[in-house]
């Protein structure tokens, strides 16, 4: 199956900044990819790129096998793309900005246009301010709307750069709830977010970039896995000493004490020592694998692997860089 | 052609959402113009044997408006949504580069001539007037139109910033426009002034639009049509060019 996108090589400069310095990954129909990393990584520029926005100085990019510079015409039909910047046409009402936007991309004005508008408006709550002029709504509502656009032509492959940014939690939840959706009828959609958990419960799989380079690219569950762990935090009280066995496994961090496993069944025989030696807690908790931590590893460079060796797998992220 | 219609169709709507603005208030101002300089200069200059300075005088306004009105809608089109960013919505589409500029063209084309119709209209009281051959009207005003609309297309394009564009208009389209026969024939200049005057592109059109009216003007209207559909043509694939490379509008 030819892939969503397939990114080969990809290199761009804006004088100086590299901002991205050969890029290469490939996203599969119906995935659900993240695209990370922190500010000015290159995500930006990675999707402006994608959708002709940006001209390469090297490299070759396709959206559902058209070439998005020789075959732009067709690239740019499979491709819906929700920009990062707020902008709107302040000359036109919600409905007329959907109407063109349609136009432009050939549609007919028929029912079906209608009603698949009507839906989108519907889906993202939009349907009270149908007619209100672009320049009465709200930050938040301007947003919807430019998600609207990326989806009036029913692109297979639908592109999110910081759709939730100054989002509120309603709405986010909603637009969640319909660009999975939209996912499971076999839209691929590739997301860009600054909040990790909403990429860690979304997405499939998942690439960090930092200074224009791929870092890390690999499926939630094997980041998660490789750059995080499950960890027993303990926090003891004045004057207790953490006995020894157990001293040499934990890391010590703002005055707790973590220890890393794999399996639940590992921490009996914790707590089993802990009694034993007669170590009074003050605190205890169970920290889950999570995003962030992974993404500071990854972004912290690869000497700063996860050390006690549970969970963090040999092979070195970019030894798993481009995968089929 | 898939967007083309619609995106004329956006153009258009644009500025005949405001139209108070960009169709009304320019008919005003000219229909200034004509009361002053008609007033002050009726029984002092004249021009033709038959014409009387304020028939002459209302062809140079109606096309002066549509030139300067084609070249306002493509320009400030453009400059506005670049500086809010709102360009990228026909940057994303499978909008070809020639949809692009023909939508472009053809709108500001339709607000030049709705100004120049209303000129026309508006001042149908103060002058009579006849349209001796009515297809170089016709001719020159599509022309001309189309040459303002592109060069607005590109100065849209190339500004960065309001003041640059204000800049293009104040020290190209305006003295174009203003020192092309408007308010004179240029048989009336010095023979250097004159001279100048036959580089001006501006000039034939107004002189081959007026012609439209009397029948006679300052050159040969064929020679007019040869040099503005030759203008238009070069303008055109300048324009083209700078569309198909994505020049400033593609990073
Ligand atoms: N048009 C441009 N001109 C000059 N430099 C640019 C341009 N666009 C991007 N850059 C630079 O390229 C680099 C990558 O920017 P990009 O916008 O792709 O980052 P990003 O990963 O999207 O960041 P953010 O999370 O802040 O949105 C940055 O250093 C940025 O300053
Ligand atoms: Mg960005």
């Amino acid at each position: 199956m030819t892939s969503a996108i397939r990114v080969q090589q990809v290199a761009k400069r804006f004088g100086s900044v590299e901002a991205l310095a050969g890029v290469s990954l490939d996203v599969r129909q119906g995935e659900f990819f993240g695209l990370l990393g922190p500010n000015g990584a290159g995500k930006t520029t990675l999707i402006s790129a994608l959708a002709g926005l940006v001209r390469l100085d090297s490299g070759h990019i396709e959206v559902m096998g058209c070439d998005v510079v020789s075959d732009y015409r067709n690239a740019r039909r499979q491709l819906g793309v929700v920009p990062q910047e707020l902008v709107f046409d302040p000359f036109f009402s919600v409905r007329e900005t959907l109407k063109i936007q349609c136009g432009y991309f050939g549609i007919r004005q028929t029912r079906a246009r209608d009603a698949w508008i009507d839906e989108i408006l519907e889906n993202l709550d939009l349907t009270s301010k149908a007619n209100a002029n672009m320049r009465s709504l709200s930050g938040g509502m301007k947003r919807r709307v430019l998600v609207a656009q990326a989806l009036v032509h029913k692109p297979p492959v639908i592109v999110l750069d910081e759709p939730t940014a100054g989002v509120d939690v309603e709405l986010r939840q909603t637009l969640w709830q319909f660009i999975r959706s939209l996912n499971r009828d076999g839209h691929t959609v590739v997301l860009t977010t600054h909040y990790l958990e909403e990429a860690e419960s979304l997405c499939t799989r998942i690439a960090m970039l930092k200074a224009g380079r791929v870092v890390a690219l690999d499926t939630t569950a094997n980041l998660l896995r490789r750059f995080s762990v499950h960890a027993l935090r303990l926090k003891l009280a004045p004057g207790v000493m953490l006995p020894p066995p157990l001293a040499s496994r934990a890391q010590e961090k703002e005055g707790a004490w973590s220890i890393a496993f794999d399996q639940y069944s590992e921490i009996e025989p914790v707590l089993a020592e802990l009694r034993a030696n007669g170590c009074v807690l003050e605190d205890l908790e169970i920290g889950k694998p999570d995003l962030e931590e992974v993404f500071v590893r990854v972004m912290r460079g690869k000497e700063d692997r996860f050390p006690s060796g549970v969970g963090a797998d040999a092979r070195s992220p970019s030894s798993v860089g481009v995968t089929g | 052609m898939s967007g083309f219609p619609t995106l004329f169709y956006k153009e258009v709507l644009r500025f005949w959402k405001v139209g108070f603005q960009t169709v009304a208030a320019p008919v005003i101002t000219a229909l200034l113009y004509l009361l002053i300089f008609s007033h002050v200069l009726e029984s002092r200059v004249h021009v033709y044997e038959t014409v009387s300075y304020t028939a002459f005088l209302v062809p140079g306004l109606v096309m002066m408006s549509l030139l300067q009105n084609a070249f306002a809608n493509s320009s400030s089109s453009l400059i506005q949504s670049k500086v809010t960013g709102s360009i990228i919505f026909v940057l994303l589409p499978p909008i070809s580069y020639r949809a692009f500029y023909l939508a472009y063209v053809l709108a500001a084309l339709v607000r030049g001539l709705s100004v120049g119709a209303g000129v026309l209209l508006a001042t149908l009281w103060f002058a009579p007037l006849q349209f001796a051959e009515p297809l170089w009207i016709l001719a020159f005003a599509l022309l001309g139109g189309s040459i303002l609309a592109s060069l607005g297309v590109i100065a849209g394009i190339w500004a960065d910033k309001f003041d640059q564009l204000a800049a293009f208009q104040n020290f190209l389209i305006m003295p174009l426009t203003f020192l092309s026969g408007v308010f004179y024939s240029i048989h009336s200049l010095p023979p250097f002034w004159q001279q100048v005057s036959h580089w001006n592109p501006v000039f034939y059109m107004i002189d081959g639009f007026r012609h439209g009216f009397f029948g006679v003007s300052d050159v040969s209207p064929w020679q007019s049509l040869v040099i503005v559909a030759t203008c238009l043509v070069l303008l055109s694939m300048l324009t083209l060019g700078m569309l198909k490379r994505g020049y400033k509008l593609r990073a």
